[in-house]
């Protein structure tokens, strides 16, 4: 995070020296596209939060460990419709893990959470077009899927 | 525009701020009422999304201003357009491993370079990358789940992500044309 920062300070000085009519007009346009997505963007957070407050850890625990299938796509269908940042998730499957979920359930999870997003879909579609948005959504969850078979033969 | 559209166009405008005050009311509810603990627990998830959102969002937008401006054409067409080969992928997923944040982060750069004539497969691979790979997610994984997960995650999805990357490019159609971000506009084309 501070790289990122560190990076762009040193991309706008370098800029600025070289021009600065240009360096104006470059964080015009990204002034502008941050501007055009923010509403959207804020109020798919909020309705993230509400979601996020109603399902507590030990909700999930409960959902995702146990025998049978049925944890494997509850994992799966959690983790394509939330929105967890890796500092709230990873130490949720360390802590499932702990609690017995498998391997092709965490990996399901993990790997869906990471890369099939349904709630943030609005903020997709406004870059994208929902036909794109879509059809990444859906190939992802797929890819998902292949990703736990692949994990459930390499760690068994 | 007909009178129901423009409703539904003001709903589309409204509704984000509408979700953010009722997640407010319910914090300060919590906070200075009530006691309610639902609504103390949204209160602090979105005040960690916004933390997030403010420190990766900003250098991302003002680094994809720059690129628009500074970065010619010509040199991202010859690197990773249509018609670069398999050392364009190498250059997508060091692009993203380096980065932090949350997926919605990375849309403005996928898009940008989308518009300066990056192939559709190589923003998608780049795309995949950041959700999968980046290395500051990487090292909390390790610490969670173990240097065997966390590699074996890895290697396997990476040939998954390319060959999404390169699904994607075959299933758009020739003349797909970007939303404008900016404006909200979106082309016919879509859907």
């Amino acid at each position: 995070m501070i790289v990122l920062w560190i990076i762009t300070g040193v991309a706008l000085l370098a800029s600025l020296v070289a021009d600065r009519r240009k360096t104006r007009l470059s964080l015009l346009k990204g002034l502008r596209m941050f501007w055009g997505v923010l509403p959207l963007l804020l109020g798919v957070l909020a309705v993230v939060s509400l979601i996020l407050a109603a399902v507590t850890p030990d909700m999930l625990q409960q959902v995702l460990s146990g025998p049978g299938p049925l944890p494997f796509f509850t994992a799966l269908g959690i983790g394509s419709i939330a929105l967890i940042p890796g500092f709230i998730s990873y130490p949720l499957a360390g802590l499932l893990r702990q609690n017995g979920a498998s391997t092709p359930v965490l990996a399901a999870f993990i790997t869906s959470l990471m890369m099939v997003g349904v709630l943030t879909l609005p903020v997709e579609a406004k870059f994208f077009g929902w036909r794109v948005s879509l059809l990444r959504n859906g190939l992802a969850l797929a890819g998902s899927i292949l990703v736990a078979a692949g994990m459930a033969w390499v760690l068994p | 525009m007909t009178a129901p559209g423009k409703a539904l166009s003001v709903i589309g405008k409204l509704w984000p701020w509408f979700a953010v005050a009722v997640v407010a009311g319910l914090w300060t509810h919590g906070r200075f009422g009530g006691g309610l603990a639902f609504g103390l627990r949204a209160g602090e998830s979105l005040r960690d999304f916004l933390v997030e959102m403010a420190l990766v969002l900003p250098p991302m937008f003002v680094l994809v201003g720059l690129f628009e401006v500074w970065v010619p054409r010509a040199v991202v067409e010859r690197r990773v357009g249509r018609h670069s080969g398999v050392a364009a992928i190498p250059w997508m997923v060091l692009l993203a491993t380096v980065q932090a944040g949350p997926l919605y982060g990375a849309f403005p750069v996928a898009v940008s370079l989308w518009r300066k004539g990056c192939a559709p497969r190589n923003v998608f691979i780049y795309l995949g990358a950041f959700s999968a790979m980046k290395i500051p997610m990487l090292t909390f994984e390790v610490a969670f789940l173990g240097w065997s997960f966390s590699l074996a995650r890895t290697v396997i999805t990476l040939p998954v992500f390319i060959v999404i990357g390169v699904l994607m490019e075959k299933l758009l159609p020739n003349g797909f044309v970007l939303p404008s971000v900016e404006t909200g506009e979106q082309p016919t084309s879509v859907l």
